[in-house]
């Protein structure tokens, strides 16, 4: 997995200026400025309905801010999208995982959609990773919740993505489950990518210095 | 593994091998419509009586105005389900370019329910006793016609799929659009019916037809991005 280290010293790998998110006329946060190194796990918390899931979508360029910008490397990511998009994994509260098809070609799709070039082995073994040996050829109509998260959930292993943002990314996942990604996002930061994501859960495999801390907790006067 | 830069051609195929394997499993998507068309089409010589002359005089009108309501009934699907299961964001996010994942998903779209209206429409015309000189006239329209109707209808779905309820605006904002298609095809035919040359108006369709497939994908792919916003 190459990373290019040189240019993550000098610019943050993604920034945001003066973040304003309204949302049904209700302010959910007011000049919010964000930066976010090559190497950082940020955790975005606050109590429900504060907007993480709007700041997510804003910094993936989902959703646009009422005011303020995102930037990628320097570059605001309207203009770069390509480029934003090469160095982007979001995974949203949906798993984006199509009933019809089975895990097998639902992940399969999204790894080619996103440029990788793959054979079956490759992905018997990325579902493998993601405990879902058995089930490659099973609908996924027929999995449970938890098994769709894991199926989108793989496209991590298999990411060369910089910047992953992750909303609640262990709903529905078990206790082992949970374990195996953190680990997953230990070697994806240590490899000079950054880690976006939401969750009720404390991440127990950190050191509490080492997670950022975006807390959204806007108090209406 | 490896990581490639996909070629628009991968891109659009893979997109539509995806669509249509869903489709294929899930039939009611291709169903649905061309039985829809079959009823309404046998239901008009039961209601009106077996004159061969006064069903001959409103076939070509019947037969269009099937194929675009039955077009209407089945464009929801076109990105409803995406939406809802969060494929759209995912292909909207994909560094490919988002007009050839749109235009994939409408050609998917027209195969799925435009070209089995097509081959079964000149069966339906010999019920509806359709002037023997018009049924070429009848499948070149069709054959230019229904991709406009899957394009055009396309860029509303795109515009009400984040909407709860957009059936109605959907037919609101789509049905205008849908006319000039309606008015061209049905005077091609009856104009064929009468042995005149019907070039004309086949070059307005076709002319609406390329028109329509190269600008409504990027109109596509613009609503959608405000949709999902």
């Amino acid at each position: 997995m190459p990373v290019n280290q040189s240019t993550s010293q000098s610019t943050p790998l993604i920034s945001a200026t003066s973040l304003t998110c309204i949302r049904e006329d209700r302010l959910l946060f007011d000049q919010l400025n964000i930066e976010i190194n090559a190497g950082d796990i940020v955790q975005v918390e606050g109590p429900n309905g504060s907007g993480k899931t709007s700041l997510l979508r804003i910094l993936a360029g989902l959703s646009q801010p009422f005011e303020g910008e995102v930037f990628f490397s320097g570059q605001s990511i309207n203009q770069s999208q390509e480029e934003f998009h090469q160095n982007l994994l979001y995974l949203g509260h949906l798993p984006g995982v199509k009933g019809e098809m089975n895990a097998q070609e639902n992940l399969s799709f999204n790894l080619a959609l996103h440029g990788f070039v793959n054979d079956s082995t490759d992905i018997t073994k990325t579902l493998a990773k993601v405990n879902l040996t058995g089930f490659e050829d099973s609908l996924a109509s027929h999995l449970s919740a938890g098994q769709h998260r894991r199926i989108s959930l793989a496209r991590l292993y298999k990411s060369n993505a910089r910047i992953w943002i992750l909303d609640e990314p262990f709903t529905a996942i078990d206790k082992q489950g949970v374990h195996g990604l953190e680990q997953l996002f230990k070697a994806h930061i240590n490899q000079g990518g950054c880690v976006i994501l939401t969750t009720h859960q404390d991440l127990l495999t950190f050191e509490p210095s080492q997670i950022k801390k975006i807390t959204l907790d806007y108090v209406f006067e | 593994m490896s990581i490639a830069n996909l070629s628009y051609r991968a891109v659009f195929s893979l997109v539509l091998k995806r669509d249509l394997t869903i489709a294929m499993r899930h039939k009611d998507d291709i169903i649905n419509p061309l039985l829809f068309f079959v009823i309404v089409i046998t239901l008009f010589p039961l209601g009106i009586g077996p004159e061969a002359q006064t069903l001959s005089r409103i076939a070509p009108g019947i037969i269009w105005v099937a194929a675009l309501l039955s077009t209407l009934l089945s464009l929801d699907r076109l990105f409803k389900s995406d939406h809802d299961d969060g494929s759209l964001e995912q292909m909207l996010l994909s560094p490919q370019p988002v007009f050839i994942l749109v235009l994939a998903k409408i050609v998917a779209h027209w195969l799925i329910t435009g070209l089995p209206l097509i081959l079964i429409a000149p069966l339906l015309a010999v019920l509806l006793h359709l002037n023997e000189q018009s049924y070429g006239a009848l499948m070149l329209t069709l054959l230019l016609g229904t991709p406009v109707l899957s394009l055009l209808g396309a860029i509303g779905v795109a515009l009400t799929v984040g909407i709860k309820k957009g059936g109605v605006l959907l037919s609101l904002l789509v049905l205008p659009l849908y006319i000039p298609v309606l008015i061209f095809a049905t005077s091609a035919i009856d104009t064929a019916a009468l042995g005149l040359p019907y070039s004309g108006q086949l070059a307005i369709i076709a002319a609406l037809f390329f028109g329509s497939l190269t600008l409504a994908p990027f109109a596509v792919g613009a609503a959608l991005k405000v949709s999902t916003n």
